[in-house]
């Protein structure tokens, strides 16, 4: 009879995942960029429910009774504001980073779907412009690009100070996505890194804000709606001072939003998650009298109609979605495995979108790849999903009785773990208390 | 000539007046009066149209400016002829922080002194400096000429791209990546019509050239130190 012995054990602290990184550190030198958002598990969407209705309310009727998903952008000082007929929009992404055919899908979902698309670091192609019916013009540290002609025809303006993935820190689009195209918009030479400061050239602080808004309306005759995108940092300070700039909009990107490439480090270890980042924004809105007046927009991690209708829920009038929509038009299909296998990964794990070799064709400006999306047919995925989002959306409002989704309310959730319960402050599953609920 | 009084008309209905009139190419000059530091004066200016302001601006004076001429008889505040695409933009004055940021085209004559990141992120706008610049100035400046007949501070042409800087005083320090070059003919034709339009009384030999020294073009981890 054999004597036992102790089964080999791995360290939690130093997983696999965790020494093979270590090991890349040192046979390289340099850090691990990528694209997308954190991957690390945080509180989401996913701890809260819906309660539903009960005997103290009441329900409407699924199909039969009306409940409304339109929504307006821009109410406090454009004369022309946004009409949405669904409260999800499309993302900031950048041509550039995106391939021409992928920003074109993009635009003819969203237009379908009769929402907003919304433009990139790099400026604002044809492609993009003639497929969107309406095209948010972003306004970024880099101003690659920038003009006022496009300013002028675009819908919206959204003044990007940071972005979920990476509040604090600009970008970097590597050279060999550096086409002629790309670089020419860019006013750089071709095959160079190219990088996007990580701060504006010409105002800090919000009071220059302030100024830099009233410049950007008075070239646009106080038309467009002015956004302000912020980085989940400090949600009750950001937002407060946006709103002080004079932000029409404000876009709150959590952790889990994406981007074309920074280093893993900064993704995974700045920033809060997106479920923490709503309550302090609608609190600081709240506290101004503006909640509503300003329209807060979430995004970072949103994937169904349920994480819509609960960051609504929370207060905010709108999501947005990137990471979503590129998986909707084709990104990190598993019907690519072999390929991706040749690039050292696996469908649904692929994120390096800065190398530019994406066999989807999606995050790339190789002009054979680029050709495996078909613009047309991308842009009725993107509808189809849109749509479904929303009819999950309305469904759960309904449920809960509510008319028009932004009749829902935290009093609709509770919250599955302790977490979660504090970050929405709505009760913990089965109790009324949530970990800093005054009065406790 | 039309003129606007800023004391009596909102700087809605000077930019609303000024932005029609270029927009319908009347080549009527205009004049601003009692411009009292006002912000975002003469901006989006989208056509050929002669504006003078009597008296020293705010933040972003002729911002994203097109086609038009803008003179200011005074200085100018932070940003002026920010993202300029194209015209002349002449301020008699000094201008403060962030003169022609990110400009695309045209050419800006300070006749004063510039501050601070001068010329930043330039892509393409031509910037003369009858006096001095302050530090960081044409930081990360990708192309286009800036020409400065006094002192430059410290850190000018930090990650420089492709700008050209031409300073005929002294430079405090070079940024990352700026190194001084060699002034060839094609330069001193470039800077001669320059200083020409500028109304510059300087000669083309008196000046140096800076420019990248392209080694932090792709990312290298042996520069590391340099980032």
């Amino acid at each position: 009879m054999s004597t036992p012995t102790t089964e080999p054990r791995q360290s939690w602290t130093f997983s696999k995942e965790t020494n093979a990184e270590i090991r890349r550190a040192a046979a390289t030198g340099i850090y691990d960029i990528r694209g997308g958002g954190a991957k690390r598990r945080v509180p989401h969407f996913d701890d809260l429910l819906f309660l539903g209705a009960s005997i103290s309310r009441y329900p409407l009727e699924g199909y039969r009774e009306k409940c409304d998903t339109s929504v307006t952008l821009g109410t406090r000082f454009a004369k022309k504001p946004i009409e949405l007929k669904i409260p999800v929009t499309i993302a900031g992404m950048s041509f550039g980073s995106l391939s021409g055919p992928a920003k074109e899908a993009l635009g003819r979902g969203a237009t379908l779907a009769g929402t907003s698309t919304t433009t990139g670091d790099g400026g604002m192609t044809e492609e993009e412009r003639g497929h969107s019916e309406k095209l948010v013009y972003q306004y970024l540290p880099s101003r690659y690009g920038m003009n006022p002609d496009d300013l002028r025809r675009a819908d919206a303006i959204e003044v990007v100070v940071g972005q979920g993935a990476k509040p604090g820190g600009g970008g970097m689009l590597l050279g060999q996505k550096i086409t002629e195209r790309v670089a020419g918009m860019r006013d750089l030479p071709v095959g160079i890194d190219q990088r996007s400061a990580c701060r504006h050239p010409d105002w800090t602080g919000p009071d220059d804000l302030e100024i830099k808004i009233l410049e950007l309306r008075e070239i646009t005759n106080w038309e467009k709606p002015i956004y302000i995108k912020v980085g989940g940092a400090r949600p009750y300070y950001d937002t407060a001072l946006a709103a002080k700039a004079g932000a029409d909009v404000i876009v709150l990107d959590g952790m889990q939003g994406g981007t074309a490439a920074t280093q893993d480090v900064f993704i995974e270890h700045v920033g809060q998650p997106t479920l923490a980042c709503i309550r302090p924004a609608v609190q600081a809105l709240q506290d101004l009298g503006l909640h509503r007046e300003v329209q807060l927009v979430v995004s970072g991690g949103i994937r169904t109609g349920a994480d819509v209708a609960k960051a609504l829920a929370l207060g905010a009038d709108a999501v947005s979605i990137g990471t979503a929509a590129l998986v909707a038009l084709g990104d990190n299909d598993p019907k690519w495995e072999d390929e991706y296998r040749k690039l050292g990964t696996t469908a649904g794990a692929y994120d390096d979108w800065q190398e530019g070799r994406d066999p989807a064709g999606i995050t790339t400006q190789d002009p054979e790849l680029m050709k495996r999306l078909d613009p047309i047919a991308a842009g009725r995925r993107l509808h189809n999903y849109l749509n479904v989002l929303t009819l999950e959306c309305q469904t759960l409002a309904r449920a809960c009785g509510k008319s028009h989704v932004h009749n829902l309310e935290p009093e609709d959730l509770c919250a599955l773990t302790m977490e979660a319960a504090a970050m929405a402050q709505v009760p913990l599953a089965g109790t009324n208390w949530w970990p800093g609920k005054p009065g406790f | 000539m039309p003129t606007l009084d800023m004391s009596k008309t909102e700087l809605r209905e000077v930019n609303a007046t000024l932005q029609a009139a270029a927009k319908a190419q009347a080549n009527e000059p205009f004049e601003i009066i009692n411009p009292r530091g006002s912000h975002a004066v003469a901006v989006g200016l989208n056509g050929p149209l002669d504006v003078t302001v009597k008296g020293s601006t705010g933040y972003y004076c002729a911002g994203m400016n097109k086609d038009a001429t803008i003179h200011v008889e005074g200085s100018a505040g932070p940003g002026v002829a920010e993202n300029m695409m194209s015209g002349t933009v002449v301020i008699d004055g000094d201008a403060s922080q962030y003169a022609g940021a990110t400009g695309h085209g045209g050419l800006l004559v300070i006749k004063g002194n510039a501050s601070s990141r001068c010329g930043i992120s330039m892509k393409g706008i031509d910037i003369v400096v009858h006096g001095s610049i302050g530090h960081m100035s044409a930081f990360m400046a990708q192309k286009g000429n800036l020409v400065v007949l006094g002192d430059a501070g410290d850190a000018l042409g930090d990650s420089l791209y492709e700008a050209r800087l031409f300073v005929r005083g002294s430079v405090k320090s070079l940024g990352a990546d700026c190194v001084e070059k060699e002034m060839r003919p094609e330069h001193i034709e470039i800077l001669a019509d320059l200083l020409a339009r500028a109304g510059a009384d300087a000669k083309p030999e008196e000046f140096k050239r800076y420019g990248s020294a392209r080694t932090l073009y792709n990312f290298n981890i042996d520069n590391a130190d340099a980032y």
